[in-house]
């Protein structure tokens, strides 16, 4: 063997010993779910779907032979590009379907907002990790500045769902560096019992003249649609009613591959985006919605696991947030689709069709194998 | 500072933290598993019959509505096919965006715009409405070439009613037009609703009205899997859809033109039935209409023309409007004289040339009178004096249970909508018809008036001809009707059975008088001049309906302006031995019978007897009509 082919080899060897295989496998069983889930809502986009996995699967590769400091290095420079990005969309940016989410930057347009979902818990626990042994107040409260203002620059545009997920991400890395529960537990308490009062008094507040100033009308719309969606059942509580029934209709069983009814006869809105979820209800019943709730239970189960095991605070926080926003992604989709959240824009992580989405959570796992690689190099 | 802690410490916190994120996520999980067996095993059987709500469709097919064919089959009401565009607004977007790009590539009038609104306000979202009829081929063609540009539209096959013959006839054939809330709400009570799903016409008038339930047939149903967009994907069932009967009429459509030509511009009407069979060979009324504007959903500007008209074109005279009957009651009189025994053949008064009753002198219309005149005189010369005195024996209540069972002042039957009663007087109907105390008491010289035809009496065409039908075929009474066999769709042929209503006991002896002088009032009497010439022998009798009173001055035709003018009255039957027909007519403001009703019944007995037509129109007699001197 000549010396060129061992190191072939040993490049090969890195690179394969990058990959988690428990990660792996569930990415896999996810991916292949919805290829199967796509052949019956959206035959027709098998093979972008199948390109979207590829490119997706190997951006995953890249980051997870990338050693985690590395990584975490890059948080700063990722952080700030996106928030001048954010700016820059906010100012100059296209508008689509009544909202400015993309920037033109000549070759190609871009969605600022998507790379925050990543930058954000890696700038935070970058963060955390430079303050190490020095963590208190003053920190939480940078760290809740550096938040806000990306998460601001994202509702402006306005974008509920993004909004909410890139929240949700620096709130967990946030959480996990150990924020008193003294502030935890007010804040949601406040939370519950504003959600509480929406509820209760959804059919004042929801009467079209009542304004609702910090809402746009659509998302006053989205909440009060959720609150009562036989309201208006050909307009926007269309969508909640026919991905009820067709997730009912699917019982235990389900009707079998390519046999849904809603699915088929168009009655699902966005069936092979957001509520692809309701697809593979109607189409596997209780069992399939059990066997992808169990799949990400897994991935789950895995983050936490990479999270306990993760060499440094940064790492740790990292794993801990990724994990979190696989399961925010998760439990936002499938609770709207189903009708106990309301529509906000979540696709089903690793099941809905889309490049970017898909290839944003797998950089979210490529960043586990890497925190999990760095691991398993120092305990070999 | 206390605040600051040990890397353990952070790390035995952060496992802290790692098992509270878990627990949270086991607790949102649990709840989505526990939504996912709510909907899915709990409320399973709901959402499927949801889903099989959404997915499946009742489709109705609406049947082909029978046909309408006169006696000799000629067509007089039938179905074509054509195309028309429409719209579902639910599906189109901007309606109004929708029709204007419509019309770049298709001619779409004012008038259709006005109809497709006037349809949409009537018609739920998801109807398609048409916004233009009839397309030509080539439009069809263009449409579809840009189909593309317009959700929402399309071009459906329709069938349409035609009535090929126009104007003619138009009062018995009637029409259809499209179902308005107030035939929805009969459908609705007569439990028809789901015949009529689906059904976009229904009869308005006429014979299409009165036969809605044998023209319609039965909707069937197609069950169908549609897409969320209404569209039927496939078809899973169906139970076609049963077309309506035919009917075919006792109607001869040639004798109907002969009949509507010899009234010309006049108004009026006239109504032929065999005696034998109550059948109804011709039935007029003038003017008349075209049926077909109706179809499409009539235009305001036609809808006013044909409402507002003073003529008013749209009432059936022949079967809506009483007029009192004139002379042409004397024959009934004279019958009611010899069967209640008041008169007898024998019988023969002298006539001063008035009456005189309570302090009243009742005028004949020859003064000095007709010298001796008896039953037969009295019908030839049309002697009031003679029925003054008849009436005066007879008294009303004599009168009226005579006249009563021939039919006078009731509806006949007659299988077309809107008939009126009339007004056959007695005491009783004036005490039900008045109010007042003072206004109803009956009194002795009104029983005078109404023995010559004149006073409260009131009865409508087809009353007339109808009795005079009984009285010539042995007392036999029919529901005078239009529909001679029901056709349906297995090719069953339903006979309208000419059952008499009832027979009426007169006299043989006492109906040859009668009759004999009414075939000697179209040889030397008042109906001499209009049947100069016949080849055959016809009975008959004129009238003069009094529509102004003037007090005191006597009737001269010339001052009067011609909406005052008399009515002018014929009854005839013909051949005087057989009857074949039996008819009344009636001209408005025609003055006195003989001059323009005569001539009327003179042609249409001919066309019936002899298949011969007037060579000249009827113009000549409408001159009188029409200059107002």
């Amino acid at each position: 063997m000549s010396d060129y082919s061992v190191h072939v080899l040993e490049v090969a060897r890195r690179l394969l010993r990058a990959l988690d295989p428990v990660l792996l496998l569930v990415l896999l069983t996810l991916m292949g779910y919805a290829l199967v889930i796509m052949g019956s809502a959206s035959p027709e986009r098998l093979d972008s779907q199948l390109l979207h996995g590829t490119i997706a699967l190997l951006s995953m590769w890249v980051v997870a032979a990338t050693p985690p400091q590395r990584l975490l290095g890059m948080a700063l420079p990722l952080y700030l590009l996106g928030t001048v990005l954010l700016v820059g969309v906010d100012l100059f940016g296209e508008v689509s379907k009544g909202a400015r989410r993309w920037l033109d930057i000549g070759v190609t347009r871009i969605q600022p907002s998507e790379l925050m979902k990543i930058a954000m818990p890696m700038m935070l626990a970058w963060f955390f990790q430079q303050r190490e042994g020095r963590i208190g107040l003053r920190e939480f409260i940078v760290a809740g500045l550096m938040l806000v203002v990306p998460v601001g620059l994202i509702l402006v545009q306005p974008d509920l769902g993004t909004s909410v997920l890139v929240a949700a991400a620096g709130f967990y890395v946030i959480f996990f560096a150990g924020l008193s529960w003294k502030l935890i537990v007010p804040v949601a308490l406040v939370g519950i019992v504003g959600i509480g009062s929406i509820v209760a008094f959804g059919d004042t507040i929801c009467q079209p003249d009542v304004d609702w100033k910090v809402m746009r009308e659509y998302q006053k719309h989205r909440v009060c649609t959720l609150l009562d969606p036989t309201q208006d059942p050909l307009g926007k509580g269309f969508h909640i009613i026919q991905s009820t029934i067709a997730i009912g209709s699917g019982g235990i069983s389900g009707k079998g591959w390519q046999n849904g009814t809603q699915t088929h006869l168009s009655f699902l809105p966005e069936r092979h985006t957001d509520f692809i979820f309701a697809v593979l209800s109607e189409e596997f019943g209780l069992v399939g919605t059990l066997v992808l709730l169990a799949t990400y239970l897994l991935l789950l189960v895995r983050g936490f696991q990479i999270a306990l095991m993760a060499p440094t605070l940064g790492t740790r926080l990292l794993a801990g947030a990724i994990t979190m926003i696989f399961f925010t992604y998760a439990f936002v989709n499938m609770g709207m689709v189903s009708g106990i959240l309301p529509v906000v824009g979540v696709p089903l992580p690793f099941i809905s069709y889309g490049g970017t989405a898909l290839v944003t959570l797998c950089l979210g796992v490529g960043i586990l194998m890497s925190i999990h690689r760095s691991r398993t190099a120092k305990q070999p | 500072m206390a605040e600051f802690r040990t890397p353990d410490q952070d790390s035995a916190r952060f496992r802290r933290r790692v098992v509270v994120a878990a627990l949270f996520v086991l607790v949102c999980f649990g709840l989505l598993a526990a939504r996912f067996y709510y909907l899915q095993v709990k409320r399973h059987d709901y959402y499927l019959t949801r889903a099989e709500d959404n997915r499946i469709a009742l489709l109705p097919t609406v049947p082909k509505r029978g046909t309408i064919v006169d006696r000799n089959g000629v067509v007089l009401a039938r179905n074509y096919a054509a195309y028309t565009l429409e719209i579902t607004p639910s599906r189109a977007g901007d309606v109004e965006a929708t029709i204007d790009g419509l019309s770049e590539i298709i001619a779409i009038e004012p008038r259709d715009r006005r109809r497709f609104r006037k349809i949409l306000e009537e018609s739920r979202n998801f109807d398609s409405v048409p916004i233009r009829t009839r397309l030509s081929d080539e439009e069809v063609a263009r449409f579809v070439a840009q189909r593309y540009r317009f959700p929402g539209v399309e071009v459906q096959a329709r069938l349409f009613r035609d009535y090929p013959l126009g104007a003619t006839a138009s009062h018995i054939i009637g029409y259809i037009g499209r179902i308005n809330q107030r035939d929805v709400d009969r459908i609705e009570e007569r439990g028809d609703t789901a015949n009529y799903r689906g059904s976009e016409y229904i009869g308005k008038a006429g014979l299409e009205q009165s036969y809605e339930a044998e023209l319609h047939g039965q909707t069937g149903f197609e069950q169908v899997e549609v897409n969320a967009g209404g569209r039927a994907v496939r078809a899973l069932s169906r139970a076609p859809a049963v077309p309506g009967s035919d009917l075919e009429l006792t109607l001869d459509i040639e004798l109907q033109k002969v009949a509507e030509a010899a009234f010309g511009k006049r108004r009026g009407a006239l109504v032929a039935i065999d005696p034998e069979t109550g059948g109804v060979l011709a039935l007029v009324s003038t003017p008349t209409f075209d049926p077909n504007l109706f179809v499409d959903g009539i235009s305001t500007q036609d809808w006013k023309e044909l409402n507002d008209s003073p003529d008013h074109p749209l009432l059936n005279r022949a079967i809506f409007s009483a007029y009192p009957p004139g002379s042409t009651f004397k024959p009934f009189m004279a019958l009611a004289g010899l069967t209640t025994g008041k008169r007898t053949l024998g019988y023969a008064m002298a006539d001063p040339g008035y009456f005189n009753f309570g302090g009243h002198r009742f005028m004949d219309d020859r003064v000095g009178g007709h010298g001796m005149v008896d039953i037969h005189k009295s019908i030839v010369v049309s002697c009031n004096t003679f029925y003054y005195q008849l009436a005066n024996d007879l008294g009303i209540d004599a009168i009226a249970s005579f006249m009563g069972p021939l039919g006078f002042g009731a509806r006949t039957g007659i299988d077309l909508p809107g008939e009126a009663e009339g007004v056959l007087p007695s005491p009783e109907w004036k005490k039900k018809r008045f109010r007042k105390a003072e206004l109803q008491r009956w009194y002795g010289g009104e029983t005078i008036s109404v023995g010559i035809g004149q006073g409260y009496n009131a009865y409508t065409p087809v009353q007339l001809a109808n009795a005079l039908a009984a009285v010539v075929s042995d007392g036999r009474l029919f529901r005078p009707h239009l529909v001679r066999n029901v056709l349906d769709a297995h090719g069953v042929k339903r006979p309208v059975a000419p059952e008499p209503l009832r027979t009426i006991a007169l006299n043989p002896a006492h109906v040859a008088a009668v009759r004999s002088a009414m075939v000697d009032v179209n040889k030397s009497g008042t109906g001499a001049r209009a049947f100069r010439g016949a080849p055959y022998e016809a009975g008959g009798k004129t009238g003069t309906a009094q529509v102004f009173s003037l007090k005191g001055g006597k009737y001269v035709e010339g001052r009067v302006s011609e909406r005052l003018r008399d009515h002018s009255w014929f009854i005839a039957y013909a051949p005087a031995d057989k009857p074949k027909i039996a008819l009344a007519v009636l001209v408005e403001n025609g003055g006195f019978g003989a001059q323009s009703a005569a001539p009327i019944a003179r042609r249409v007995i001919d066309y019936h007897l002899l298949k011969s037509r007037a060579d000249q129109p009827a113009d000549e007699d409408a001159d009188a009509v029409e200059s107002d001197e």
